[in-house]
């Protein structure tokens, strides 16, 4: 059977069960858009490629599936780094096909040339140029292995003109066999049982989870792992969800913007059992002072994430799930003595911490960002898929709404990218179209991909804006008025759209609050709309996210208000 | 710190952009390389990489995994704190001026190294050996007047358990 490499790509798309497929045009890719067209592979038209990227992101962490995305060359190409090295510290997974110019000008400096292989080596898990279109079957299916196996990440494939137009005599390549590539998902016993034997001596555990577990559909695990020891449970922003927000054992999330509880945990605790968490600073805060009473056991299925940047008891190597549901196993056979009377003094703690202080603000007459929030959750009971920007509104968002299953909080977590919200929010909408999707944003990060509202109503897309406008850069500003004598330097915003008027402009929805009383009726307004809506808030200008742990502070020392 | 030297030895598939990704790794994560060597094993597709770096325990512990995890990278050997052999070459252009001539072939012959260029007023010396060897000759030749040198970097191989030197790859 003679194909053209476009072809194969479609063919190969198909067979790796590629619905939806985020992207823009350009020269080099014409013979592959032009093959797209006689399939049956919906195209998503962004309006910038960064766009596409943080699109197929959210469309990637809503579903559990590879999201894919197809760009030109050149500035098609560089314009998708920041997307890509976001799902990179997230862990997504993700290919992402570029064009290249024709492979007898590579390295010439033609029009629309740029090294992407190189420029993206250190941000992707693979990447790969194809020269021959002989090989091209057999990346494809490579990189979506990579890509979705092991510790999940981003696969770019850069594909030059004449590798997708050239005809060949396709042969289905064999079996994908990666000499070293080999992750490991079943964990050590022998350390499974020393992490048994800490749990049941432990007084004052803890369990702290992170996006691995919802990378390793691990929630339900988890959640009987906490329930089975009375192990109350944090989680860092990226693991937000995988324990329900609404259990008597949840503590909030922990780090720089953590609830008191949970930070006050991680200082006293005898115990961590951290499941698929990397220790990051924005949890760790100064890192000699942290859990410093405390014993680590540490399951994760990346050996980097281990010991990197701090000192661990029991390393377990292994997927989340699969771990977790064999400490589950052993420890059913375990006598753990009477859990109630053993962890009564330890809960006792916790829910005093919790009830001298919790998270607060008071709603006076103008409107609190944190009130907005509050009110979305009430009113959605809970259930939509939450994204963010980046900021107080990604704080807020993480602080007010109280998860309650696994991929519904979509955030920039590592790489905090401002502008991922909307197009995340976009890809989730497409990966469940009968879900409501939300995306909390502030009046700064809104503006850095707003261009996507022209998609979302392109494709009908209901998504949903709640725009946090303080009309400054708040999170920095907040830094500014707490550590910098209140110099606002670069981060007044006093001058932007009028959000109402240019979500009109885009053929969407445009509402607007200004006052607390309004609050309620317009997120009712907006959320019920079948269409694009963006709803503006306009809150306290100089309202701040508490606690805070000032950086380089111990994590238990935070600013409450 | 106790920073240390660390011998890498690095099977790694023999494919273009390969050598760019570790060495990516190691400027993008602060790491340092004090040598590097690649060439080609007796498969052509897969090659050595031998690297020098200096570290300290968890660091290179952190290296090693993250050399791990790149796709192209088959195995990772930690030669330092094992029984290994290592050599070092290096050509080495000395000045030869006629009064100094003697001297130099005298050393020539205690370090058992070679001649392999000779000029009016220069020879180039080959020297192999390990780092020990390469210090004592370099101070030794230092006086006469050094006017280049090139260094391979270190090469090296675990000894086998029964004394024999074998390259299996």
């Amino acid at each position: 059977m003679k194909l053209t490499g476009a072809q194969i790509l479609m063919k190969m798309l198909k067979e790796e069960g590629v619905d939806t497929i985020f992207g823009f045009p350009g020269g080099v890719v014409i013979d592959i858009y032009d093959e797209l067209t006689k399939t049956d592979i919906k195209h998503i038209l962004v309006r910038h490629e960064q766009g596409a990227v943080h699109a197929a992101d959210g469309y990637a962490r809503a579903s559990g599936k590879v999201g894919v995305c197809l760009v030109t060359s050149g500035p098609g190409a560089t314009n998708t780094v920041t997307g890509i090295a976001c799902a990179y510290m997230d862990s997504i997974p993700m290919v992402i096909f570029t064009g290249q110019v024709p492979t007898q000008l590579i390295g010439n400096d033609a029009f629309q040339e740029v090294d992407i292989v190189g420029i993206t080596r250190p941000c992707t898990k693979h990447n790969y140029l194809v020269k021959r279109t002989e090989d091209l079957a057999r990346v494809v299916k490579e990189a979506f292995v990579i890509a979705a196996s092991g510790r999940p990440g981003p696969v770019l494939i850069d594909i030059p003109k004449d590798v997708s137009s050239t005809k060949i005599t396709y042969k289905e390549p064999k079996k994908i066999e990666l000499k070293s590539y080999n992750p490991t998902y079943s964990p050590n016993m022998k350390q499974l049982h020393k992490a048994v034997k800490l749990i049941k001596n432990a007084k004052k555990p803890i369990v702290f989870a992170g996006g691995g577990v919802v990378l390793s559909k691990g929630s339900k695990e988890l959640t009987e792992l906490a329930h089975k020891t009375q192990t109350p449970v944090t989680c860092s922003l990226m693991g937000l969800g995988v324990f329900p927000g609404t259990d008597r054992l949840w503590l909030g999330m922990v780090g720089m913007h953590g609830t008191y509880r949970a930070n006050m945990c991680t200082g006293d605790c005898d115990l961590i059992v951290a499941v698929g968490v990397r220790f990051d600073d924005r949890v760790t805060g100064k890192i000699d002072t942290f859990a410093p009473n405390a014993k680590i056991v540490h399951i994760d299925i990346d050996p980097t994430s281990i010991r990197k940047n701090i000192p661990v008891t029991v390393p377990i190597v292994g997927d989340c799930k699969i771990t977790l549901s064999l400490l589950n196993k052993l420890l059913d056979k375990e006598d753990l003595g009477n859990l109630k009377t053993k962890r009564k003094k330890w809960l006792d703690q916790v829910e005093k911490w919790k009830r001298t202080t919790p998270l607060a603000y008071k709603q006076k007459n103008i409107i609190k960002p944190q009130y907005v929030v509050e009110k979305l959750y009430e009113l959605t009971k809970g259930k939509a898929i939450i994204t963010t920007e980046v900021g107080q509104n990604q704080m807020w968002a993480a602080q007010y709404y109280h998860f309650k299953k696994p991929n519904h909080f979509i955030t920039s977590g590592g790489l905090g990218v401002m502008g991922f919200g909307l197009p995340a929010a976009i890809g989730a909408q497409l990966a469940c179209p009968g879900k409501l999707v939300v995306d909390i944003a502030g009046d700064g990060s809104i503006q850095m991909n707003i261009q996507e509202m022209a998609t979302a109503v392109q494709y009908g897309l209901p998504v949903k804006i709640v725009i946090l406008n303080n009309q400054y850069l708040g999170m920095v500003r907040q830094w500014q008025e707490l550590f910098y004598d209140k110099r606002y330097s670069g981060t007044n915003m006093e001058h932007a759209p009028d959000f109402v008027k240019l979500a009109e402009a885009y053929g969407a929805v445009g509402l607007r609050a200004t006052k607390p009383e309004e609050v309620e009726s317009v997120l009712k307004k907006g959320l019920s709309s079948p269409k694009t809506v963006i709803m503006e808030f306009v809150v306290e200008r100089e309202e701040c996210v508490y606690p805070m742990v000032p950086a380089g502070a111990a994590i238990t020392e935070m600013l409450l208000a | 710190m106790n920073e240390q030297k660390h011998i890498l030895s690095i099977l790694v598939e023999n494919k273009p952009g390969v050598l760019s990704r570790i060495v990516g790794l190691f400027s993008g994560r602060g790491y340092n390389i004090e040598s590097l060597c690649v060439a080609e094993t007796m498969d052509p597709l897969v090659s050595r990489i031998t690297l020098v770096t200096m570290a300290d325990t968890p660091v290179v512990e952190q290296i090693v995994k993250q050399l791990h995890k790149l796709i192209n990278v088959i195995k990772v050997y930690e030669l330092t704190g094992s029984s290994y052999v290592q050599r070092e070459m290096s050509l080495i252009k000395i000045q030869a001026k006629p009064e100094y001539r003697a001297e130099i072939l005298r050393i020539v012959d205690i370090f058992r190294c070679k001649v392999v260029d000779v000029g009016q007023e220069h020879y180039t010396l080959e020297v192999t050996g390990d780092e020990g060897k390469m210090t004592a000759i370099l101070n030794l030749l230092k006086p006469i007047g050094i006017k280049e040198i090139a260094k391979t970097g270190i090469i090296a191989l675990f000894r086998e358990s029964n004394g024999g030197l074998k390259d299996k790859d």
